[in-house]
């Protein structure tokens, strides 16, 4: 059966969905058919999205008008121009389909091994914490929320409108808390150790924070054009909106419509992708089980930060004179900062972590900080480049270290030792014992510090990096170093988790995970070498030619004006490879003989110093914000208004009220209503009555004879006064 | 004429609460069914209508008109249209679930459905009513069987002062209202209580701006503005579970509704005039009681004051004047009517079983009771506007509403004031600063989420004599359907968009929006 492309596109997201609800309620006691239910329609959202992908393949031009595939309905019939719900697929989309469900299939069959499927319940364990030598407790619902998580994602890819994005944007940011705080019983000894509970609430919030005010730029940019979608706002009427946009006077001044939209947006993805100053909930979001580390930190979540910042870009680009010639206008400039300074500050607090993920997790923030600093000075193509290239390492590394952490634990339980099987230093050795993951875990760990030509990662750094060097040389500077820290703390990374001896007993009895977990890592690793190729630069010496630049001809197509093909300049490309290869021997040299016993110190602990400290405890920055912004935020509650204004005040002000208002009824009774009302009127008049009624009690004999004569009597008189005022009557007549 | 749909559904729980009370004393169960099935008829009834009303005509349909006291211009004049159909619905909803979660009372059930179902006369009454006589009339009904009801059974450490509290603030705004609503009849000269002869009578502007906030502000006491919003959070907390359902889902929604229908609708130069001041209340709302909920132990209380919270964002969307603020608080107000039902059925499932509506003392319950967990949690994601629920395409149009702003008549305000609502950041920095307080909701919803449903489940609700068992089947019941509804109208909004805007086209027109 042949689909049209179009109905295609639709389906891709429903999969994942349909796995959701399958799951959830029918098949979730049984763990092989939640599994099963969930891998396989996740695969079946994969085919489709690449047979998408072939069909657009072939189209001449594709990115130009009447090639792309677009089609929408209407949703909110909101007064004259109703909100339409609707799908796209142009090259930028194109290229998340090519991963994103790639990578999520991976993570889903990873996730059987990581579960430990293969294994029998263990009656210790419990819901919500983690399994200790057993199969997941919550193993089918693991498998649900992974599907949540993955329809958010598709469903945001091929969102062809900015409110249906933000959408899946949202149903990611609730999946992400759910899953984080998956293990939501694990408790630690230490109490100042964040628990997944907690950590899921800070991510959520924090992510929440900058969605709310992407909300707002969404409103904004609805109020100002009248529409969200992608198609009628930045490429129709060759960019006409855009330029409208950019003539439109913002509430703030100085700054045009498209700048405010811009800089609202930016913060959601500020928040989305854990770039300074709201980087702090991605670290401990380690809490969660690593495949979903996997999932929010390469496959969805924080890509879909930067992919929106890339979508959005003409917007952010938008000037008066030219409708999305790229120069630098508010937005792209603090895109350009943030980015260049979250990707150093970032790389720099890695270097002092001694959790295998909690390093991966600061690396993530520093990479996704090159992606934008990349896109605020231009680089359009190398931002999405970077982005692919970074999903597939990114995904193989943490699925690595989860691979890793499970061999230590596999260790500790024939040593029986009680160790935190994250720490770094506990490791040691692990090249022989678990030969996959290591391979996998070097190619990766190569791919992320950009080690030349073979890998991934040095074609999309290296753009970026060339792309900084032709259009803003301070970024270029700034990420240079954050690139020789990458490959710096990738080397210490490796060295201390696989070089060397075993420096516990559960490092001794490490040894290599279940087949569905090295797969998935195997096929990763031939993408995180491979992916790279599509993209080399056409001047590239030697290598320029031999393969076309198909990924910045087809990607330059989203833009409404082909972006422009850089000159070759050696300088970055010279820094690309003394960086990358500078930093991993750095990386060796320093820390080959380290740590011969696992409470050792790190060798740069002693000539850093304090640095080294602040490094440690990352710029003490989640002190900051817990002295700045929590703490205030329950004192206004507690003290200022529920104690003081409402309890205070407001209840005061009423109770005094009815204090006044009792005292004064207790006033009026006492001196009014007591001695005048009842005493003088209503006592008074009461005495009067019953006098009368003494006097009166007389005629009351009890003779019937006596009443009817005076009933006659009465009568008489009566009918006499009647008769006579009728008479008056009468007579006046 | 037609069949009176709009007096069947008034007054079909009157004539239930009539037989209930004919029962004998013991044969609760028989009172209880008679509810439900009173309650169930309203509800079918209520969906016919709000599927029967022709959009495209617009307007008041299924009218019923007669006099009643011709001397004072007394009619008894029924109909509804887009804006009060979602809310008679969402009344018959309210009573439907209030019955079933009320089905454990066994002290005096009998006389506690019998109120409960006047109540709901008076409720259902208001909404259709189009006289104002009948409309204060009916008012009043809704508002005194609940303080009966709070002091007979409420919560007995607060019952009282919370009965005492609630009923005198709430007779306060109506008579506030009621003299509003006087000054338009004498100004009017038509010696009409109908509100259609009211409404064309064009009252002067400065008349409309001397008594619109006698109005609006009186209604919006109702809906618990700021600084008369104390009663509510008391109230509610005081109250028996489902009076806080039909307090808070319903009630609250009366006072915004009224303040719209005889405020904004009636004097809409005043509306205009006194739009910035709103806006700023409406902000205090949102934040203030965010905040105050953050920090509350008593599970209650953190409903209670989100209920102020959202209200406030219903003040902002009226008070923004254009189509989206309005049909956005026209859909918050349904929206939040059903949300806020759920939690404090929810609340009141907790209390019946644990004793205890502390925080502190409470945790693990989603072992013990998963379907109040799951609600709790969708009721949760509705509040803090989460996609695919119907507060957000309830929040999105208020947004985008208060972003457009509009130009605002500031002659006549004090220099200050028009200098500050004056400046072009005046609207973005209130959406800024409301938007901020979705935050702080997502902040105490879950927080009250884990600290309620998750971490460690109290040994003593675990097993012995104060374990906890799960809710009932016909709490589930009362459960899916709010919670289906929150997710219909989140889904797919067009079953409730284009009525609304119908209903609001009017009031929009008189505004010089449309």
């Amino acid at each position: 059966m042949q689909l049209d492309p179009t109905t295609l596109t639709w389906l891709i997201p429903v999969p994942p969905l349909l796995a959701f609800f399958l799951i959830v309620l029918f098949t979730r006691r049984s763990r092989w058919l939640s599994h099963t239910v969930a891998i396989g329609l996740m695969l079946v959202s994969w085919i489709m999205s690449w047979s998408v992908l072939a069909q657009i393949l072939g189209r001449e031009h594709f990115g130009e008008e009447g090639t792309i595939i677009a089609a929408a309905q209407e949703w909110l019939p909101l007064g004259a121009e109703p909100l339409k719900m609707g799908v796209l697929v142009d090259p930028l989309t194109a290229v998340m389909l090519f991963f994103v469900p790639l990578i999520c299939l991976m993570i889903f069959i990873y996730s059987v091994g990581y579960s430990n499927f293969q294994k029998p319940a263990d009656p210790h364990d419990k819901p919500g914490e983690p399994p200790h030598n057993g199969v997941e407790p919550l193993y089918s619902r693991f498998f649900a929320y992974l599907s949540l998580f993955a329809f958010g994602m598709l469903l945001l890819c091929v969102a062809d409108n900015l409110l249906l994005m933000f959408i899946g944007w949202e149903i990611m940011g609730l999946c992400s808390f759910l899953l984080i705080g998956f293990w939501y019983a694990r408790k630690y000894d230490d109490p100042k150790q964040i628990t997944p509970r907690q950590a899921a609430v800070k991510a959520f919030i924090t992510t929440r924070v900058a969605d709310v005010v992407m909300l707002l730029g969404v409103a904004y940019l609805y109020s100002a054009t009248g529409t969200l979608s992608f198609r009628e706002i930045m490429y129709a009427e060759e960019g006409h909106k855009l330029i409208e946009l950019a003539e439109m006077a913002s509430p703030i001044a100085g700054l045009s419509a498209a700048g405010l939209i811009g800089l609202l947006l930016l913060t959601g993805t500020v928040g989305k992708s854990a770039q300074f100053p709201l980087h702090t909930w991605l670290p401990d979001a380690m809490e969660g089980p690593t495949p979903v580390s996997a999932m929010i930190h390469a496959a969805a979540m924080v890509s879909a930060g930067v992919y929106a910042m890339i979508r959005v870009y003409p917007i952010l680009a938008a000037t008066a004179e030219h409708g999305a010639e790229h120069g630098l206008t508010p937005p792209t400039l603090v895109l350009a900062t943030i980015g260049a300074f979250t990707a150093l500050f970032a790389a720099t607090i890695a270097v002092a972590q001694n959790d295998v993920k909690k390093v991966l997790a600061y690396s993530t923030i520093s990479q996704l900080g090159f992606m934008l600093a990349a896109l605020g000075i231009g680089g359009y193509v190398a931002a999405a480049f970077h982005l692919m290239t970074h999903a597939f390492f990114k995904a193989l590394l943490f699925l690595g270290s989860g691979s890793i952490i499970h061999g230590v634990e596999h260790g500790m339980h024939h040593s029986h030792e009680h160790i935190d099987p994250q720490d770094m230093r506990h490791m040691g050795g692990l090249r022989t014992k678990m030969p996959v993951t290591f391979w996998t875990f070097l190619i990766g760990g190569f791919a992320l510090a950009g080690f030349p030509l073979v890998t991934a990662g040095f074609w999309s750094k290296d753009e970026i990096l060339a792309d900084a060097w032709a259009h803003a040389p301070i970024v270029f500077y700034t990420l240079a170093i954050a690139a020789l820290l990458t490959a710096f703390y990738t080397m210490r990374q490796i060295t201390m988790v696989f070089f060397g001896k075993p420096r516990t007993a559960a490092a001794e009895h490490a040894h290599e995970s279940h087949w569905t977990m090295t797969l998935p890592l195997s096929i990763l690793a031939v993408f995180a070498v491979g992916i790279g190729w599509v993209g080399i630069p056409e001047k590239f010496p030697g290598l320029g030619g031999l393969l076309p630049n198909f990924f910045h001809e087809f990607v330059g197509g989203a833009l409404l004006e082909h972006p422009e093909t850089l000159e070759f300049s050696v300088i970055p490309l010279a820094t690309s490879l003394v960086v990358a290869l500078g930093g991993l021997g750095l990386g060796w040299w320093v820390y080959r003989n380290a740590w011969a016993k696992a409470d050792d110190r790190d060798p740069l602990e002693a000539p850093l110093g304090p640095v080294y400290r602040v490094l440690k405890n990352k710029y003490y920055v989640d002190e900051l914000y817990d002295w700045a912004f929590v703490r205030p935020a329950f004192w206004l509650g507690e003290k200022l208004f529920s104690a003081f204004i409402d309890r205070g005040l407001i209840d005061g002000l009423i109770h005094g009220v009815a204090r006044i208002s009792l005292s004064l009824g207790l006033a009026i009774r006492d001196w009014v209503d007591i001695p005048v009302v009842n005493r003088t009127l209503s006592d008074g008049s009461g005495e009067v009555v019953k006098a009368v009624g003494r006097e009166v009690r007389v005629i009351q004999t009890g003779r019937v004879q006596q009443y009817l004569v005076i009933a006659l009597a009465m009568a008489l008189v009566i009918g006499a006064v009647l008769a006579a005022l009728n008479g008056v009557a009468l007579v006046g007549q | 004429m037609n069949f009176p749909f709009l007096s069947v559904i008034t007054f079909t729980p009157l004539v239930a609460a009539l037989i209930v009370l004919m029962l004998p004393a013991d044969r609760k169960n028989e009172a209880r069914v008679t509810a439900l099935a009173a309650a169930a008829f309203t509800t079918l009834l209520a969906l016919y209508l709000y599927f029967g009303y022709d959009v495209s005509a617009g307007g008041y349909q299924f009218v019923e008109h007669w006099q009643w006291v011709p001397q004072l211009g007394i009619t008894y004049h029924m109909g509804v249209d887009g804006f009060s159909l979602p809310m008679v619905l969402l009344t018959a909803l309210v009573l439907l679930t209030g019955v079933m979660i009320s089905w454990r009372i066994e002290d005096r059930a009998r006389e506690f459905m019998a109120f409960f179902l006047i109540l709901a006369v008076g409720v259902f009454g208001v909404f259709a009513a189009l006289d104002l006589f009948l409309f204060f009339f009916l008012l009043e009904i809704a508002v005194f069987p609940k303080f009966l009801m709070i002091v007979i059974w409420g919560w007995p450490k607060t019952r009282e002062y919370g009965g005492m509290k609630l009923t005198l603030y709430l007779f306060i705004a109506s008579v506030v209202a009621l003299l509003g609503v006087l000054a338009m009849y004498v100004q009017s000269g038509s010696k009409s209580f109908d509100l259609l002869a009211l409404a064309q009578a064009q009252f002067p502007v400065d008349f409309q701006r001397v008594w619109f906030p006698v109005v609006f502000f009186g209604f919006c006491i109702m809906g618990a503005i700021f600084p008369f919003h104390s009663w509510a959070p008391d109230g509610h907390v005081a109250a028996p579970t489902a009076i806080s359902m039909m307090l808070a889902g319903v009630e609250m929604k009366i006072g915004m509704y009224a303040a719209l229908r005889l405020g904004i609708a009636l004097m809409p130069e005043g509306a205009k005039f006194w739009a910035p001041v709103i806006v700023l209340f409406g902000l205090v709302n949102v934040v203030y009681a965010a905040y105050i909920a953050l920090i509350q132990t008593d599970f209650k209380y953190i409903i209670g004051f989100s209920s102020v919270s959202h209200m406030g964002l219903v003040m902002i969307g009226f008070a923004t004047l254009s189509t989206e603020g309005l049909v956005g608080a026209g859909l918050q107000m349904f929206s939040h009517g059903i949300m806020t039902a759920l939690f404090f059925s929810i609340v009141g499932m907790v209390y019946d079983r644990a004793h205890t509506r502390m925080l502190p003392e409470l945790g693990g319950l989603a072992k013990k009771m998963p379907w109040a967990a799951i609600g709790f949690m969708i009721g949760g994601f509705t509040s803090m506007g989460m996609p695919g629920f119907s507060g957000f395409v309830a929040e999105i149009p208020i947004y985008m509403g208060i972003w457009k702003g509009r130009a605002l008549a500031l002659d006549g305000m004090p220099a200050w004031f028009a200098g500050l609502a004056g400046q072009a950041w005046f609207f973005p920095l209130v959406a800024i600063i409301s938007v901020i307080s979705i935050v702080i909701t997502a902040a105490y919803i879950l927080l009250a989420v884990q600290r309620v449903f998750f971490g460690n489940l109290p040994a003593q609700f675990d097993h012995g004599e104060h374990a906890v068992g799960d809710v009932a089947a016909l709490d589930k019941v009362a459960m899916a359907v709010l919670c289906g509804l929150m997710i219909l109208v989140g889904v797919y909004p067009a079953i409730m968009y284009p009525l609304v805007y119908a209903g609001l086209q009017p009031v929009l027109q008189l505004l010089g929006v449309q």
